[in-house]
């Protein structure tokens, strides 16, 4: 990504940026490859759902020059952010190519990124996906007789709720 | 690295206009994360402790993000927590709405409701003239709709509760009103802003705007209030208040411990 553009964005933040060096210059892997990377990469509270599937990637650019990663943060204030771009940067770093990754504003990201496969990953691991209010279903038992006590979880992407049927407390990802 | 300052191709007038507003906002929600992260760990119910936690991140995260754009547009050396934390007690520029402590549960729900619907009215007010920030306050808007459903069902809740807890909640809207309107005060080169379509439209039409919803919400309550539009002259106290000047001493105990400790 052009520098120019990046520093045009609230990715100015501090710290917003990491490049990593290389010393020698293999043949340029493909977006594919780089891609099946990413899908390894999650954030540290759920790792189960890659960054990938939770929509977090806008963009990844693999060119002679090296590899550009521009991230949306979930939430403005997520404080896993610099976690996952240092885990991004660590990733990728066997390819040995200059890597930068950077997380951008330029669209929002929106729960409606999450790919059905992350969908049906946080359903497994326990969390109810994004989803309006009468369709929000307990991920352990199925059951839609479900109440929300709290718009706020024990994260910023996250509410709490209660299975009126299995008798369960659960967390479901916000819509947002 | 190209500062923004220099890329932003703003004139003089309206990046200092832009500074005043940015610095405006990042202080409100900068402050009143501080002032309601004090709940942490002693709120009424345990859903309280963690949604007031959950909110008290979220506007600190939208405080962070905005220091980091108006240490980008001043490029003056001081970054984001330089902003946030390097400065005395008298040149914060948040609202006298935030000047308050955080009261007792009555007092803090009154001035999130307060403040909720007024920063959604005055984010509602951002246009796309500098893309920086309405990028980010097209995210943020998405993030604050929770909080202002997170205030409205409390509202609610102590207005229809009668007793003590309605006698408290319409105590603190009263005592908090005349300071309210102060997060829609217009900001200093307001003009310039519109001219360059940073602002879609004055603070006078946010606050309006704001006035006629917070009445629509209080009223079927049975709750009056006087609302009067502020200026950018009595937005800030000159001298903050005791309450004030004891959370500064909270928020930048650590970093005055070590200045420029890394963690």
């Amino acid at each position: 990504m052009a520098v120019g553009r990046v520093h045009l964005g609230p990715s100015l933040r501090s710290g917003g940026f990491l490049v990593s060096g290389l010393a020698t210059r293999p043949a340029p892997p493909d977006e594919g490859a780089v891609r099946e990377i990413l899908r390894g990469v999650a954030d540290p509270e759920i790792p189960s759902v890659s960054i990938v599937d939770l929509g977090m990637v806008e963009r990844l650019e693999v060119g002679p020059g090296g590899i550009e990663v521009e991230l949306l943060p979930t939430f403005v204030g997520c404080p896993a952010q610099d976690f996952i771009r240092d885990a991004v940067i660590e990733a990728l770093a066997p390819l040995g190519r200059p890597t930068v990754v950077g997380y951008s504003f330029r669209v929002p990201w929106t729960s409606d990124r999450i790919t059905a496969a992350g969908r049906a990953n946080l359903t497994a691991a326990g969390f109810a996906p994004p989803a309006e209010p009468r369709d929000v279903r307990c991920p352990r038992c199925g059951s839609g007789v479900v109440v929300r006590d709290s718009y706020f979880g024990p994260t910023q992407c996250r509410s709490l709720w209660y299975c009126r049927d299995c008798r369960q407390p659960f967390e479901a990802f916000k819509p947002i | 690295m190209t500062p923004t300052s220099v890329m932003s191709g703003l004139d003089t007038p309206t990046r200092s206009a832009l500074a005043g507003l940015l610095l405006a906002m990042a202080d409100d929600d900068f402050v009143i994360g501080f002032s309601d992260s004090e709940w942490t760990g002693i709120a009424p119910i345990l859903e309280e402790d963690v949604a007031m936690s959950s909110i008290a991140q979220d506007e600190l995260g939208h405080a962070k993000v905005l220091y980091e754009l108006l240490a980008g547009l001043l490029d003056d050396g001081r970054d984001a927590d330089a902003l946030a934390y390097d400065r005395e007690p008298e040149a914060y520029r948040h609202a006298r709405l935030l000047d308050h402590g955080r009261g007792d549960w009555a007092t803090t729900i009154a001035r999130r409701f307060l403040y909720d619907t007024a920063d959604a009215a005055r984010l509602a007010s951002i246009g796309d003239g500098w893309p920086p920030l309405a990028e980010l306050v097209a995210k943020i808007r998405r993030e604050e709709r929770y909080h202002v459903m997170h205030a409205l069902a409390w509202v609610d809740r102590l207005a229809r509760a009668g007793g003590e807890a309605r006698t408290r909640f319409a105590a603190a809207l009263e005592a908090l009103a005349p300071d309210a309107p102060t997060v829609l005060a217009a900001p200093e080169g307001e003009a310039a802003l519109l001219e360059a379509g940073i602002l879609a439209r004055p603070m006078s039409a946010a606050f309006r705007g704001w006035r006629t919803e917070v009445f629509g919400i209080l009223g079927p309550l049975g709750i009056t209030l006087a609302l009067e539009a502020a200026t950018d002259a009595t937005r800030h106290r000159a001298t903050p208040s005791d309450d004030f000047r004891w959370l500064w001493g909270e928020f930048t105990s650590v970093r005055r411990s070590d200045p420029g400790a890394s963690w």
